[in-house]
């Protein structure tokens, strides 16, 4: 390639990685600074960084909560999908009997259906069901709803897994269940750390649910709490922008930890499916 | 795989019919036990709210009480014909135009220059990934304050552009929409860039070198050997950005909630504000199931026409 070309390469790759990195970094910085410096000066590096905005926001009862109540909810969805998909993708993937085929498609329909749209229908059958304001009216509509791409992405996982180990297993007098949990799950580590990082993400961000879901404060995950703050310090940018800052922490952490993963996990489904 | 196990089963089934009789009723056991609850949870929680909103759709109801006032189709047709779920449904469909003709192209042209034996290559992919990992409630606030009409980027443009006045970005019902979509491009680019570096990587080297060998130009090689390639990644990448545009909520609603005036509503603003503000939920089922019918029928149309060509890539 001519230089000329490499350059012009690298120029239009690094002004898009600028306009990424800026907003993320303004927030970030800005939670330094005085609410009256953020709004002087938007891009400018504080002088003497200010800790009181990070500060007060760590020392707030409400953050560590909310932050706790995402966590629970993360954590037992993720657990949840995997158990349920990962039963599910192994009947789709090593059993055969009639209907098979249409209980798949059936299953499959889910992809067509994002949590957003169905989201009325959803409240109403959490309130039929007496789970509106509770952690379970978010949990069981997360797995819900995850459990398509799941089960997509593990039955392809499972499918690869040469058919000798299972007639082996069962040679060996081994029941379906031991083959599933001592030989397939410990196989396809790869399929479920992606099922568990995107249904993880998902969680951790998730917004509209728990915003019809949960009323009491008590309750509220992290999107809550920030769009909560940031309409009661609407104009302390300053103190909203660290709060946003920390929320963010965690995922952006985790991101650059289990980049592969995650990478996988999101896109593996939309390519295979 | 099928083959070998079903002959597999063949010649361990000496044992006489009785037993293997027992041996089947066991497997559809298993097959039962595995299967049963998710389907049950799949089923309670996505099938079965879709049917009760039809139901629920057909009633003038405010949540309470008993479903009295039978209204038959009303609901649908209102929303059908009502002025602003029509604006909120162009809303949609600009930003998924948008997004078509701006963002994936973007992406692609991105994702080919970060491709290949390039320094920085993983360095490049972590960043423009980065936004698709922050909540959209996240995203929303900061670009709130990036956009405000006294600070922000209207600071570093009036000391940049002599002259400039301050855009009132989230203000102006004019151009607030496109505003929108730049953040939304911003927040999800990288998922397709993503996309398309994984397709990418997928098409053989020697294809591209042969064609350079033969003398043609970059472009000649991206446009007559890359994109045909990439078809299947396009395709997939064209759906999900449609069904992504049709229910666009987080971002919208932390940023403007569907204002000023209206201008940046979508069906799903729209659906919010009946259904959990001003508690019609009959009226809300009905929109619902109206958003779930335009989803649902482009999904079928765009599987019928454009995905069957991918076979491997089949929704089913």
């Amino acid at each position: 390639m001519s230089l000329a070309g490499l350059i012009a390469r690298y120029v239009v790759l690094i002004v898009m990685a600028v306009i990424i990195l800026v907003p993320i970094a303004v927030a970030a910085i800005s939670g330094f600074k005085t609410t009256g410096q953020v709004r002087a000066n938007p891009f400018s590096l504080p002088r003497s960084p200010i800790w009181t905005n990070y500060t007060d926001v760590l020392r707030s009862d409400s953050f560590w909560r909310q932050a706790g109540n995402s966590l629970s909810i993360m954590l037992v969805t993720t657990l949840l999908v995997l158990a349920l998909a990962s039963s599910a993708a192994f009947v789709f993937s090593r059993f055969r009997f009639s209907g098979r085929n249409l209980l798949f498609t059936y299953y499959m329909l889910g992809l067509l259906c994002p949590i957003t749209i169905a989201i009325l229908p959803v409240y109403l059958v959490i309130r039929e069901l007496g789970l509106v304001n509770t952690m379970w009216g978010v949990i069981l509509p997360q797995v819900a709803f995850q459990l398509p791409v799941s089960v997509l992405i593990l039955r392809n996982f499972f499918m690869a897994i040469p058919q000798e180990l299972e007639d082996a297993s069962y040679v060996d007098g081994g029941t379906p269940f031991q083959f599933f949990w001592r030989i397939l799950l410990p196989l396809v580590r790869p399929g479920l750390a992606a099922v568990a990082v995107l249904t993880m993400v998902v969680s951790w961000n998730s917004f509209f649910l728990p915003l019809v879901t949960l009323n009491s404060e008590r309750l509220w995950t992290l999107p809550l709490g920030v769009m909560q703050f940031s309409g009661q310090y609407s104009t302390d940018w300053a103190r909203v922008l660290a709060f946003a800052t920390l929320a963010m922490t965690p995922a952006v952490i985790f991101y650059l930890f289990a980049e592969r993963q995650i990478i996988e996990g999101l896109t593996a489904g939309s390519i295979k499916g | 795989m099928m083959q070998s196990r079903a002959s597999a089963m063949e010649i361990s089934a000496a044992p006489p019919n009785r037993m293997r009789r027992q041996f089947n009723t066991g497997r559809m056991l298993t097959v039962a036990a595995f299967l049963l609850p998710s389907i049950a949870l799949y089923s309670l929680l996505v099938f079965y709210p879709l049917f009760r909103a039809a139901y629920y759709g057909m009633f003038d109801w405010n949540g309470l009480g008993p479903l009295t006032d039978n209204v038959g189709i009303d609901n649908f047709r209102n929303v059908l014909s009502d002025g602003l779920f029509r604006k909120a449904l162009r809303h949609n469909v600009t930003i998924l135009l948008l997004s078509l003709l701006i963002q994936l192209p973007l992406a692609i042209v991105l994702a080919i220059l970060a491709s290949g034996n390039i320094r920085g290559r993983a360095f490049f992919r972590t960043v423009f990934f980065l936004p698709y990992v922050l909540s959209e409630v996240v995203t929303a606030v900061i670009w709130s304050f990036l956009l405000q009409p006294n600070s922000g980027i209207n600071d570093v443009l009036e000391r940049v552009i002599p002259g400039f006045k301050a855009v009132p970005w989230l203000g102006d019902p004019d151009i607030v929409l496109y505003v929108v979509f730049v953040v939304i491009t911003w927040r999800f680019i990288g998922f397709h860039i993503v996309l398309y570096l994984a397709g990418l990587q997928g098409i053989p080297a020697e294809l591209t070198d042969a064609a350079k060998l033969d003398g043609a130009s970059p472009l000649r090689v991206v446009f007559d050997v890359v994109l045909p390639l990439l078809g299947p990644t396009i395709r997939i990448s064209v759906f999900l950005s449609v069904i992504g545009s049709l229910q666009f909520f987080d971002l919208i609603w932390v940023m403007t909630q569907g204002g000023p005036v209206n201008a940046t509503e979508t069906m799903a603003t729209y659906m919010y504000k009946y259904s959990f503000q001003r508690f019609e939920i009959g009226y809300g089922a009905a929109v619902s199931l109206v958003i779930f019918g335009i989803c649902f029928g482009f999904a079928l149309l765009y599987q019928r026409f454009v995905l069957s060509r991918d076979y491997d890539n089949a929704l089913a």
